[in-house]
């Protein structure tokens, strides 16, 4: 007995993946922009002078970086309640995404701080500059157009394993997925589409954000 | 009603932590070799073979794990192999792994200086002569520190394998909970246990990286 492929009989259920694949994006840009942000922070407090800050976003950094998503996601989600924090879904959801991009972007953007020739620090300090000037305007520019492709990698993570916030019922892709073939009974029909969906969603993500590096650093990867 | 102390709760985890390490060991070993033969046709002198390999890493890349998990466990059954969790965990994740360390390796291998290419093939060496004798010696030492580092993503990535059913730490964690109506103690046991795992493999990953630095 062989098996049939029925893909039509996903049509029904378009405004489910749909609405899926929108929740997805929304969670991953609000997500990237918040993650980043985070990271430029936690950069910029790692490479300070302060010693106990750098030793507690280290710690963060590595707590978040050597457990899986799925755990603190669960952790928020299940966990932070006793605790008198009591999240809907997709807020735990995007904080969970947050503060895991916001891990790895540390990481990475302070490996573009890193690489900042020290002459330029120098330079701009004996022009006047303050600590904060010296690292918005010498320092955050150049490093972030070095490290963008590493940072848009993890993005692109990020959002691949948003997926699993389907268990926590954030009405994601992966959730529409689990909802429609729980109805038509084609897992493997959906499941492939809603795959092909997340590869769609990768490579356009990552040509998308390919072009806005163009455009913010193009100036400081000429310099 | 059961009572469940601290101890219970963490023996329990622990228990499970059997499988995930299992597992990951599983995955680790054969996605390696798998990965080690998707590297020798990624670059292997066949056009053909490298795009059909490059499709290879990039769709295993470009997807969600817990997509490909789903695939596995419902496709295996249509062409007629019974799959339980476990077989279906493993052979995605030896699939997840062999397409990551593919591309890991890769870019080691392109690290070796072309001039060793071809002056091993002015040598007459075959494609498997150069890569046996003269590239993957060189590649490896280099591929070593990267490679611990990806383990840490194989444990972590054991851990979506709770959502088909497969009981490893994670799933120990929610059965727990479950029971015990403690889930900001037990899934915070759970990071713990996720974190005395993966902390030496990150640290042994940048300690190797550092001494290959000094090496050089």
């Amino acid at each position: 007995m062989a098996y049939r492929f029925d893909f039509a009989s996903l049509l029904d259920y378009a405004p489910v993946l749909v609405h899926g694949v929108a929740t997805t994006v929304g969670l991953t840009l609000v997500g990237a922009v918040l993650g980043v942000g985070i990271g430029i922070g936690g950069a910029a407090a790692r490479s300070s002078a302060n010693a106990p800050l750098r030793v507690a976003v280290g710690a963060y950094v590595e707590l978040i970086r050597n457990t899986p998503f799925l755990v603190q996601l669960f952790f928020i989600f299940f966990g932070l309640p006793s605790l008198g924090v009591r999240l809907p879904e997709w807020q735990a959801a995007l904080l969970a995404m947050v503060i895991n991009l916001g891990a790895y972007a540390t990481e990475i953007i302070r490996a573009g701080i890193d690489a900042t020739p020290k002459g330029q620090v120098e330079a701009g300090a004996s022009l006047g500059m303050s600590g904060p000037q010296i690292f918005r305007y010498i320092i955050l520019g150049p490093a972030m157009g070095k490290i963008w492709p590493a940072l848009t990698s993890q993005i692109i993570i990020v959002m691949l394993g948003s997926s699993v916030c389907s268990q926590i019922a954030v009405e994601e892709l992966s959730f529409a997925a689990n909802f429609i073939q729980s109805r038509n009974f084609r897992p493997f029909e959906v499941y492939f589409v809603a795959t092909a969906l997340y590869l769609a969603l990768a490579v356009g993500l990552r040509w998308l954000l390919a072009r806005l590096g163009d455009r913010l650093f193009a100036r400081a990867a000429r310099a | 009603m059961l009572n469940f102390t601290f101890w219970d709760i963490l023996s329990n985890l622990l228990l499970a932590a059997r499988w995930t390490v299992l597992l990951s060991a599983i995955a680790f070993v054969c996605g390696g070799v798998a990965g080690l033969l998707v590297l020798l046709a990624r670059v292997a002198p066949l056009r053909p073979l490298q795009g059909a390999m490059k499709i290879y890493i990039e769709l295993f890349q470009g997807t969600p794990l817990l997509m490909q998990l789903f695939i596995v466990f419902f496709v295996l059954p249509l062409v007629g192999v019974e799959t339980s969790p476990w077989t279906a965990a493993a052979v995605s994740l030896t699939l997840f792994t062999s397409a990551y360390l593919a591309e890991i390796w890769r870019g080691c291998v392109d690290a070796v200086p072309k001039g060793q290419w071809e002056a091993s093939a002015s040598l007459a060496l075959s494609y498997g002569e150069q890569m046996r004798y003269v590239v993957l010696p060189q590649a490896l030492r280099i591929a070593v520190p990267p490679t611990v580092g990806f383990s840490v993503q194989v444990v972590k990535g054991t851990a979506v394998t709770s959502i088909i059913g497969f009981v490893e730490i994670t799933k120990a964690g929610t059965m727990i909970t479950n029971a015990t109506f403690q889930p900001f103690l037990v899934y915070g046991l759970v990071g713990l246990l996720y974190f005395a795992l993966c902390y030496p493999l990150s640290l042994s990953a940048k300690a190797l990286e550092r001494k290959l630095n000094v090496a050089r």
